[in-house]
């Protein structure tokens, strides 16, 4: 255990001190530098960086965890959260590119030549943004706690300090540059037990492949066909067909994702750190590139989480484990109360099985299709995102493998957190303060103003990471579905449609939101606040069956809808904003992206 | 002027392509026709699941490289015709 301890220091420290030295390096010295990296990051380094920026702590902790316990209904994560990155490149970032600008809300005011459109815009991004980082700042506090076992305020203070350091020296430029690293450290942390594991259970060292291949017990049985047995006979659903409420659902939510991906601000911005359209398109692909490398393990990952957890507790059907006899892992994480365990039946053994009541009931297994006693379940707890975390040491991994996940769960969270910080800063200092409020402010100022804000981001961040509000859980949901619903249709609209106007788009963004945020506060509570949902939250008061997760592509719909009804009765946009979209459109070289 | 619109209107054609396919391999393969496709066994997975975890990322990492390509040779072509 010491030994751990000693290693999980090395590396979060060590990667902390090289996040620093990379920040004084690439320090910005101008507002170009600070907000769009001068432009000239090349297409590969651009594409780690948002990786590195998109994937997030939910990425690198959460979505295993997620698809071990959903099975292939967590396929809605995989395709929507990289089918977005189709759409970006091409519907949306080489046009913005183009176009040249340093912000979202800016190619907004600029294509609907309107203030009410980009203070919207400026809006909608806050709201996504703060609600992501809130997610962010409790995946640092969670992984100083658990690994290095410090207190949760101190461990999200030194996250703070070390993201105020880089981000608020370096603006775009320092964050580019250390998210190249954090990318690094990140993949590392995740396919390297992936690949331990895979070799383990099926000697197959690739994890894409191990998956499909045969277990190396000898016995010649493929692993997911295991695997579906397994789950089956303890009365689980089938791993690999297990939907998430109905293809219908499935559908919506994957789109919602994709579409709520193209539309996330953070990301969008990373477009215009690049020199050319060219370099715009391609960085999208070597994003995917980079994202998929983690997005292809991470069913691996899940599945192979999934058959070691079932086969610790369950060595041999009928032959459970003595809860007397739990390994390790087992007590530390009872000690976080992530597991928990009740010995229901008082026969000291341990039962994992779908029954939720207090009886024993008898099944028909799906695929031997035996008679099955289910003892009642007495897991009465297994949270998804400890699988993971626990995973190197449930399958017996060396500790240098679980210190390094614990510096990539860090290096995911501080990534995402400072994309998402800029985001925010140059919102308010380039888009509310700079061209709304004060026009007239001068370059060092704003550039002063950047850092300001970025420095408030922080703080009161981190006091959200401390005092998380009770809606915490359900943001992701939100940020997805206002930037679904709001940010995506009217980029896309004002790029594909020339004679889109101001007034359209406008009614079609508060459009769009309104009816997203209606959909997800009746049936999650206003503001997330339990019992002031006024439509219950379950499937049969679901608008066909549609989750308020999965709404954003309704949302969007919606949007669209207004935007084009209300552009037949107001007429179309000017004849110069139809010039500028024409010269989107052009072939040939962007401007660096600049200023006015 | 002309040069303007048809390349537009070639990049739109590109586009239909790309995001045909894309439809194809998540909703249609991964979802929509998910239950005959598992029938069909592709080494230890179901073909159906594989396209929804594993098969539609490969497809959409080909389809980006593939759109720049033909956008990187369009550009060349209306570059010099403009010269």
């Amino acid at each position: 255990m010491e030994e751990l301890k000693l290693y999980t220091y090395i590396a979060v420290f060590g990667t902390f001190a090289l996040y620093f030295a990379i920040a004084w390096w690439a320090r910005a010295g101008s507002t170009s530098d600070f907000y769009v990296a001068g432009g000239g990051i090349t297409p590969m380094q651009n594409g780690m960086a948002i990786g590195a920026d998109w994937m997030s702590a939910a990425s690198f902790i959460s979505m295993a965890g997620l698809i071990a316990f959903l099975g292939y209904g967590g396929s809605v994560f995989l395709m929507g959260w990289t089918g977005g990155y189709v759409l970006l490149a091409m519907l949306l970032a080489p046009y913005m590119r183009k176009h040249g600008k340093f912000t979202v809300p800016e190619f907004i005011f600029d294509r609907y030549y309107s203030k009410t459109a980009r203070i919207v815009a400026v809006v909608c991004l806050i709201i996504a943004s703060i609600t992501y980082i809130i997610g962010q700042m409790k995946g640092v506090g969670v992984a100083f706690s658990r690994f290095l076992e410090v207190d949760y305020g101190l461990g999200l203070g030194i996250g703070m300090f070390v993201v105020w350091v880089y981000a608020v020296l370096g603006g775009m430029k320092g964050i580019t540059y250390t998210q190249i690293a954090q990318y690094v450290v990140m993949i590392f942390a995740y396919t390297i037990p992936a690949i331990f594991i895979s070799f383990q259970l099926t000697g197959n060292p690739i994890p894409q492949l191990g998956l499909g291949s045969t277990l190396a017990d000898g016995s010649g049985v493929y692993l997911l066909d295991k695997l579906d047995l397994v789950v089956t006979e303890l009365g689980f659903k089938e791993y690999t067909t297990a939907n998430l409420g109905g293809t219908l659902n499935m559908f919506a939510y994957t789109i919602s994702l994709m579409i709520g991906t193209a539309g996330l601000p953070h990301v969008i911005m990373r477009f215009f750190t690049v020199p050319s359209v060219q370099a715009a398109r391609q960085s999208a692909g070597y994003a995917l590139v980079f994202i998929g490398l983690l997005y292809t393990v991470a069913p691996a990952v899940g599945a192979m989480a999934r058959l070691n957890l079932m086969n610790t507790i369950e060595p041999v059907a009928g032959e459970n484990l003595a809860y007397a006899e739990r390994p390790q892992w087992f007590k530390d994480w009872e000690k976080t109360g992530l597991l928990k365990f009740e010995d229901k039946n008082g026969d000291g053994l341990i039962q994992y099985t779908s029954n939720k009541t207090d009886a024993p009931i008898t099944i028909t297994g799906s695929i031997s299709g035996k008679e099955i006693v289910l003892l009642p379940n007495e897991m009465v707890k297994v949270d998804r995102d400890i699988m993971v975390l626990a995973n190197p040491a449930i399958a017996n991994l060396p500790n240098w493998v679980i210190a390094l996940v614990a510096a990539g769960g860090l290096a995911a969270a501080l990534s995402t957190a400072a994309g998402l910080l800029l985001a925010i800063s140059s919102s308010i200092s380039h888009d509310l303060m700079k061209g709304v409020l004060t026009p007239d402010l001068s370059e060092k100022n704003e550039l002063l103003a950047g850092r300001i804000v970025m420095t408030i981001a922080i703080l009161v961040s981190g006091y959200l990471g401390m005092n998380p509000p009770g809606f915490a859980a359900g943001t992701v949901a939100l940020a997805f579905g206002l930037a679904a619903s709001s940010i995506f249709p009217a980029l896309m609209m004002g790029i594909f449609s020339k004679k889109m106007s101001g007034t359209a788009a406008v009614s079609g963004m508060c459009a769009g939101i309104g009816i997203t945020m209606l959909y997800v506060f009746q049936h999650k509570g206003i503001m997330f606040i339990p019992g002031t949902s006024f439509l219950g939250d379950s499937g049969p008061n679901w608008f066909f069956g549609i989750s308020p997760n999965a709404f954003g592509a309704v949302g969007a719909l919606v949007n669209f809808a207004t935007a084009f009804i209300v552009l037949q009765f107001t007429g179309p946009a000017p004849a110069h904003i139809q010039a500028l979209v024409e010269n989107m459109r052009a072939p040939g070289d962007a401007p660096a992206a600049h200023d006015h | 002027m002309e040069n303007k619109e048809t390349y537009w209107s070639e990049n739109i054609r590109i586009i239909f392509i790309c995001l045909a396919i894309w439809f194809v391999v998540s909703f249609g393969f991964g979802l929509l026709l998910v239950e005959p496709l598992n029938a069909i066994q592709l080494g230890g997975y179901k073909l159906g699941f594989w396209f929804a975890q594993q098969g539609a990322i490969y497809s959409f990492l080909g389809l980006i490289f593939w759109y720049g390509h033909k956008m990187n040779v369009l550009d060349k072509k209306y570059a010099q015709e403009s010269k």
